[in-house]
C-alpha cells in the first residue's frame, strides 16, 4: 500500500522518474498516481517530448571560421617549434 | 612533450570532437566558447598520459572543458551557484498549452508546439536561463552526465545539483513559452510556411549576445 500524492507532486517528479532517479517509494507513488490521472499521463509525456527536444535540438553548430581556425589550432597542438598561445588570433 | 605517435593520437581524438565540445563550450560560455575550448584543448594536451581508453575521448575532452570553464568562473569571482532564487514552483508548459490554446487548429498541440522550435530557437530558450540552471541543465540532458558525475564536475553537493536541476526544468519550460509568445514562432507555424530554421529570424546558430545576460522576463 503505497501513499496516495497529488498532482502536484506528481509533476514535480516526472523529470525524476524519466532519469530512473526516483526512490522505489516514491517510484510506486507516482506510478500509483498514474495508473488513475490522465493529465499526470499527459504530462509525463510531454516532459518525455521535451527532454527529447534539449537532447536533439541544444547543440549549436560549429561555424565554418571557427571550425577552420580550432583545426589550425590542434594542428599545432603539443608543436615542438612551439606551442600554440590561446590568446593569439590564428587567422593569418 | 607527447612522442610523435601520442601527439597525432590526440590530434585525430580532438579534431574529432571538436563540434561537440564547441557546442559545449558554447553554452557555458557564449562568446568565449572559441576560447575555451582552445584553453581545454592545452590541458588534454599536457594530461593526455591519463587517457586510458582512447574510446572515451569524448567524455574524457568535455570533463576537461568543464573543469577549465569552472576554475575561471572562480577566478573571476562569478560562480555559478550565486544567490539563490525565488522558488519557481508551480508554472506547467503542458498545462499553459492546454488552458491557451496557441495552435487551435492542431489535433496534437503539445507535440506541435515543440516541433515549431528549431535549433536556433531552443539555443536562444537556454541561452535565456541564468547560468546557474543552464550549465547543470546542459550538462545532464544534452551531454548526458549523470546528476551524481555534475555534482563532482561543478565540486557543489548533490542536492544543489538537483535543485538547480528542478529550478532549471521550471524556467526552461517558462523560457519556452514566452519565447513562442515573444518571437511570433506560433503564427509562423500555423501559417503553414514550415519551420525553417531561423527563417524569419536574424542568424542561424549562435550569433546570439553574451552568455551571462540577465534572464529577461523568466522571474517577473
Ligand atoms: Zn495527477
Amino acid at each position: 500500500m503505497t501513499d496516495q500524492i497529488r498532482c502536484r507532486d506528481a509533476v514535480h517528479q516526472l523529470w525524476g522518474y524519466l532519469d530512473g532517479a526516483l526512490t522505489t517509494g516514491n517510484q510506486e507513488a507516482l506510478e500509483s498516481h498514474l495508473s488513475w490521472c490522465l493529465r499526470c499521463c499527459g504530462e509525463l509525456e510531454f516532459a518525455r517530448e521535451l527532454r527529447g527536444l534539449l537532447q536533439r535540438r541544444a547543440s549549436p553548430p560549429l561555424p565554418d571560421d571557427v571550425a577552420d581556425r580550432l583545426e589550425r589550432f590542434v594542428d599545432h597542438l603539443d608543436d615542438p617549434s612551439g606551442p600554440p598561445n590561446p590568446t593569439v588570433d590564428h587567422r593569418s | 612533450m607527447l612522442g610523435a605517435s601520442g601527439r597525432t593520437q590526440l590530434q585525430q581524438l580532438a579534431r574529432d570532437e571538436l563540434p561537440g565540445l564547441y557546442a559545449l563550450a558554447w553554452q557555458l560560455a557564449g562568446t568565449d566558447a572559441e576560447d575555451l575550448v582552445q584553453e581545454a584543448l592545452l590541458r588534454a594536451c599536457r594530461n593526455f598520459e591519463q587517457l586510458r581508453d582512447p574510446k572515451a575521448a569524448g567524455r574524457w575532452f568535455r570533463v576537461i572543458l568543464t573543469n577549465v570553464w569552472r576554475d575561471r568562473l572562480r577566478k573571476e569571482g562569478r560562480e555559478p551557484d550565486e544567490v539563490s532564487m525565488p522558488e519557481e514552483e508551480g508554472f506547467s508548459l503542458y498545462r499553459t498549452l492546454v488552458e491557451e490554446d496557441p495552435l487551435p487548429y492542431s489535433d496534437t498541440l503539445h507535440v506541435d508546439f515543440l516541433g515549431a522550435f528549431s535549433e536556433h530557437d531552443v539555443h536562444e530558450v537556454l541561452q535565456r536561463l541564468p547560468l546557474r540552471y543552464r550549465a547543470p541543465l546542459v550538462l545532464r540532458y544534452v551531454e548526458g552526465f549523470s546528476t551524481q558525475e555534475i555534482a563532482d564536475l561543478l565540486e557543489l553537493p548533490l542536492g544543489t545539483v538537483l535543485s538547480q536541476l528542478h529550478r532549471g526544468r521550471q524556467r526552461f519550460e517558462r523560457a519556452m513559452w514566452e519565447y513562442s509568445e515573444e518571437s511570433g514562432l506560433l503564427n509562423e507555424a500555423t501559417q503553414g510556411s514550415g519551420t525553417t530554421p531561423g527563417s524569419s529570424r536574424s542568424a542561424r546558430g549562435p550569433a546570439h549576445g553574451p552568455a551571462e545576460r540577465p534572464a529577461t522576463g523568466v522571474s517577473s
